[in-house]
């Protein structure tokens, strides 16, 4: 069965690998997609646009804010699928009995160094959040790290530590929240007269200019992004380790 | 108003959030809301539609951001483009949503208990993204609209027993592949021509002239496979029988009608609206062989629907029969053949709804869907089984519901192109079909006399009591969605030249051959 | 063989890239379609993913060119830029306290290509979602089989489905002993139901033959005479609520006989 199996993947390769031969040379600047027209604007006129230093943000939040919103949506999907595929099933013991009775207490030095590196890594996380503009970072980055620090706690201690500070409805509704500041912020550009995700039209609204309110947006956008993700992160640990048997579940 | 083609997306997707924050306080709360938001979403379809037959360009734009630039009329971000064509798909998206909110209650409360704050954002989110990818003009944007479908779609079937879950594995694995090759082929576009616009790709081009190019040539087997996996075309349509008789009855009554026609609007989009027809049709090869590759699979799909026992897992086989019309349809390359492939899109939609709304309203009746548990049904059902025969009808092809229509398109193109063997394999079809559904009708139909006697040996032993086939209809809230569909179906057949109108008036710039064209 | 427009010039030295992006999707792709155990597919699904994610980003790379994040010169809220609204000020009511300037055509090879990245992005998170997703899936089949090799899956799947597409005529005429199954309820309990209910129904259903006429049990009847308040969890599948059904049914034609 393995043998038979390659027959489809190397025609595959091969198919791929012809391809190959037409395409430009690595790094190519003359290739169609660095001198593509799209491209060139994003780098010459981000600046001028929306006064954010970081291209690969800008284009995420407001060129192409649009396809960012759907992304945060998939986020929200994968965790309320989770829940619903795993919510009540653990409770029916069918397969052999595993048991995942921690019986270990938590170990003193791994709980203390977490007590004193959660703060600093949920600092952190804010600073990637916000500093998205400037730097590598943004609402993705930063939602992960920061729902990597409420794994941390569930990991040092164990999950129902954790679950007293997260509990699943309130990431569920942190998460809704997410969203909702991101469409909110469409929503209200829409309202002032633009389309949908048109953050210039927020000037009406803030006291600064049209590239300013696009910068300022962005932030509120990232934002969002970043609720929906770290919520999303957690509930997704939470409920794959363990069984969707949480004790202070939904 | 200037946004509703926003609004067909934003109402459910709304919906889906007001349905998650507020389930989890009170589950009775989820059905309303989710009927206002798909009314909602009806609402701005209908709008986009009225706005593009109106507008003399056939096609409503709307650039999100508005980043409308001098240099880039197609917009520097992402366009929404609604031709008549993704107006028409997204109303029909939304209205099938509608339908089957409304039959959702007592399924969604019997099979999924307790789940309805989980289940309804996920049916919610479902018709957003596949409302989107009706209507999105960017390629990049229309592989996200994909995998929020999917996702969905992995979710809703999933939430029923452990066998869906299994069977949703396999789903995933092939459904991720196919996304994944269409990304790839998506990938390869770009590189070449630099942009992600569907509008901007042809026109690059057709103005670099890459039509030759090896890059090209892979890049559309690439995204063909990939939809044509998504879409379950034989011999890639493993996962559909087991997934759609498994999952529960509102999942299977909103995925089956719409999931593989959405995939076969993609297939069109990309074949007129990015490759072009020339590039697709006579540049490669897929004109020639793929109608062979469609008589296997309408023939292996139709015998393995008639070798099922059981309705849910025979209507899925027809599905993929369905799907082989359509593919078919469109790789005749002839105008009759699209035509009759884009109106079959819009018919089978309907049609394929009717008869799950009907079955899902057997399974709650009789506990079973096997054959042997539907003797006599119509007399305790009479309504309901009306709605399954007008279903069962127009997959058949039966004036004047709409399959007969969309069939008498294709078999013309069939005969302008001289393609001989897509007509007589529908015809063949058609052949299977009336087996399959008159041997539901006669066990349906034949009842048991008044005095509650057996009918004897001849009629294949029934047995049934009086008080067995007493009327005992279904619930008004999944009865009225069962009936409002059946009307579509015979609706659209009738008015079907007003349809058939638009889709003309649509296919018009693309001078497809409407006499032998090979 | 290494000269310019040979294959293995272009594939492997100049289109390295390619080739390595190639190579990693194959042996996803072959990890997807041949392994047998369900973890092993979702980490070939994830190679295959990464692959294409690779093979995007290596599209915005530029000979020579830095990350599409603007350096200092060009900063919109750097020094150029804040001595151009001064400049302006002076002229312009608005009073700006920046005014970017518009990079020249020959400046825009500096920078990579942003929309990759962007693309990527996306792609990154979406495959995240999947495989969370994908992972509960495994979850719930271990829980509901338990198993998570395909080939025991399948065979587990094809007794249950065997047990469920039969016809109820069938069902009810051959009463099916009694399998034994690991994804059941354990049997002490069932067994103490069945006990219970076969006490409970077989004086009733006794009492029932005797007024009713012999005509062939169907499904439908039966399903009809059993007590209420069997085993009806929601979780519990037909089969098992069946089963004192069919219990009545053997006491009952043995005492037809």
């Amino acid at each position: 069965m393995k043998w038979i199996s390659l027959i489809p993947v190397v025609a595959v390769g091969a198919l791929l690998l012809f391809a190959a031969t037409d395409f430009p040379e690595w790094g190519d600047p003359k290739s169609p997609a660095s001198q593509s027209p799209v491209s060139s604007h994003f780098i010459n006129n981000t600046g001028v646009d929306t006064e954010v230093p970081n291209m690969v943000t800008a284009v995420l939040a407001d060129y192409r804010g649009f396809d960012t919103m759907f992304e945060t949506v998939v986020v929200f999907i994968a965790g309320i699928a989770v829940l619903a595929i795993l919510k009540g099933s653990g409770r029916r013991r069918r397969g052999p009995r595993t048991t995942y009775k921690v019986e270990a207490e938590p170990d003193l030095i791994v709980t203390n160094t977490v007590r004193l590196v959660v703060p600093v890594i949920q600092l952190f996380a804010f600073y990637v959040l916000a500093h998205g503009h400037v730097s590598p970072g943004g609402g993705f980055q930063g939602g992960v790290v920061m729902g990597a620090s409420f794994i941390l706690i569930a990991l040092a201690w164990d999950l129902d530590h954790a679950l007293v500070r997260m509990s699943l409805p309130r990431c569920i509704a942190i998460a809704a929240a997410g969203i909702i500041i991101y469409a909110g912020i469409g929503f209200l550009s829409m309202f002032l007269g633009g389309e949908f995700l048109d953050y210039a039209e927020l000037e009406r609204v803030l006291p600064v200019s049209r590239e300013m309110a696009r910068y300022h947006a962005m932030l509120g956008v990232e934002i969002g992004v970043g609720f929906t993700v770290t919520s999303i992160m957690f509930a997704l640990y939470a409920n794959l380790s363990s069984e969707g048997r949480l004790k202070g579940g939904l | 108003m200037e946004n509703a083609i926003a609004w067909v997306l934003l109402f459910p997707l709304i919906g889906s959030v007001a349905c998650a924050l507020l389930g989890m306080a009170n589950r009775k709360l989820c059905y309303p809301i989710s009927i206002i938001s798909m009314a909602g979403a009806t609402w701005a379809a209908v709008e986009t539609l009225f706005q593009a037959v109106a507008c003399p360009s056939a096609e409503v734009s709307y650039i999100f951001g508005g980043w409308v630039l001098d240099l880039f009329p197609r917009g520097v971000g992402i366009e929404f483009r609604a031709d008549l064509l993704g107006a028409l798909i997204a109303l029909v998206v939304v209205g099938v949503g509608l339908i089957v909110s409304m039959y959702a209650k007592l399924p969604v409360e019997k099979e999924t208990p307790g789940k309805e704050a989980l289940y309804y954002p996920l049916f919610l989110l479902q018709i957003t993204g596949l409302a989107g990818i009706a209507l999105t003009g960017d390629a990049f944007n229309l592989y996200v609209l994909i995998e929020v479908a999917a996702l969905t779609g992995y979710g809703m079937i999933a939430i029923g027993s452990n066998r869906a879950a299994a069977a949703t594995f396999n789903y995933l694995i092939l459904g991720t592949i196919g996304a994944s090759l269409y990304l790839l082929g998506v990938g390869y576009l770009y590189i070449k021509t630099g942009t992600l616009n569907m509008v901007g790709i042809q026109e690059v081009i057709a103005a670099n002239n890459l039509h030759d190019s090896p890059a090209m040539q892979v890049a559309f087997v690439l995204i063909g496979l990939g939809i044509l996996i998504k879409m379950a075309f034989f011999p890639f349509h493993a996962w559909l029988p087991n997934a759609y008789s498994n999952a529960p009855t509102t999942t299977s009554c909103l995925l089956a009608p719409l999931v593989t026609k959405v995939m076969i609007y993609v297939m069109i989009r990309m074949v007129l609206t990015v490759f072009g027809v020339e590039f697709s049709f006579e540049s490669t090869l897929w004109s020639e062989f793929m109608p062979w590759l469609v008589v296997i699979a309408i023939v292996c799909a139709a015998v393995m629907a008639l070798a099922q026992r059981e309705i849910k897992k025979m209507l899925a086989y027809l599905i993929v029969a369905e799907v082989g019309y359509m593919v078919g349809g469109v790789w005749i390359y002839n105008f009759y053949g699209l035509i009759g492939s884009i109106f079959h899109i819009i018919s089978d939609a309907c049609m394929t709804l009717c008869l799950f709304l009907a079955t899902g309203i057997i399974l709650r009746a009789c506990k079973t869907t096997h054959f042997d548990g539907l003797r006599g049904l119509f007399s305790k059902m009479p309504l309901t089984m009306i709605g399954f025969f007008v279903g069962g009808f127009s997959i058949i092809g039966l004036p004047p519901t709409c399959g007969f229509f969309s069939k008498w398109y294709l078999i013309t193109g069939g005969m302008v192109a001289e393609r001989w063997e897509y007509m007589v394999v529908l015809m063949f079809s058609t052949m299977v079909m009336v087996v399959l559904f008159f041997r539901l009708i006669e066990r349906i139909y034949l009842a048991v006399s008044e005095s509650g006697q057996n009918l004897g040996k001849g009629h294949g032993d029934l047995g049934l009591t009086k008080e067995q086939t007493k009327f005992e209809e279904a619930p008004l809230s999944m009865l009225i969605p069962l009936l409002i569909a059946a009307s579509i179906v015979m609706i659209i057949g009738v008015y079907n030249q007003e349809v058939v109108n638009q889709i003309e008036r649509f296919l018009e710039p693309f001078n497809l051959p409407r006499g032998t064209g090979h | 063989m290494f000269e310019d427009g040979a294959i293995i010039n272009e594939l492997l030295i100049e289109r390295l890239n390619y080739f390595i992006y190639v190579v990693l999707l194959l042996i996803g792709l072959h990890a997807m379609i041949s392994k047998r155990n369900l973890i092993k597919k979702l980490i070939g699904m994830s190679i295959f993913q990464t692959s294409i994610i690779l093979f995007y980003v290596s599209i915005a790379v530029k000979d020579e060119a830095t990350i599409p994040i603007y350096k200092a010169e060009h900063d919109p809220h750097g020094a150029a830029s804040k001595a151009a609204a001064l400049e302006l000020n002076s002229t312009d009511e608005a009073k700006p306290l920046y005014a970017p300037a518009e990079l020249q055509p020959e400046e825009t090879q500096q920078y990579a290509n942003p929309l990759p990245h962007v693309l990527m992005l996306t792609a990154i998170v979406v495959g995240v979602a999947t495989f969370g997703l994908a992972l509960a899936l495994c979850l719930r089949i271990q829980q509901g089989y338990g198993t998570v090799e395909e080939d025991e899956l399948l065979v587990k799947i094809e007794r249950s489905d065997a047990r469920y597409s039969q016809s109820p005529l069938a069902k009810a005429i051959n009463p099916r002993r009694r399998p034994a199954r690991t994804s059941r309820k354990p049997r002490t309990a069932s067994k103490a139901t069945r006990v219970s209910q076969k006490s409970a129904s077989s004086p009733k259903s006794t009492g029932a033959t005797q007024t009713k006429k012999s005509a062939p049990k169907t499904k439908a009847t039966q399903a009809r005479k059993k007590p209420a308040p069997a085993t009806r969890k929601p979780a519990v599948k037909k089969s098992s609520v069946r089963k004192p059904a069919n219990k009545t049914t053997s006491p009952k034609k043995k005492g037809a006989e």
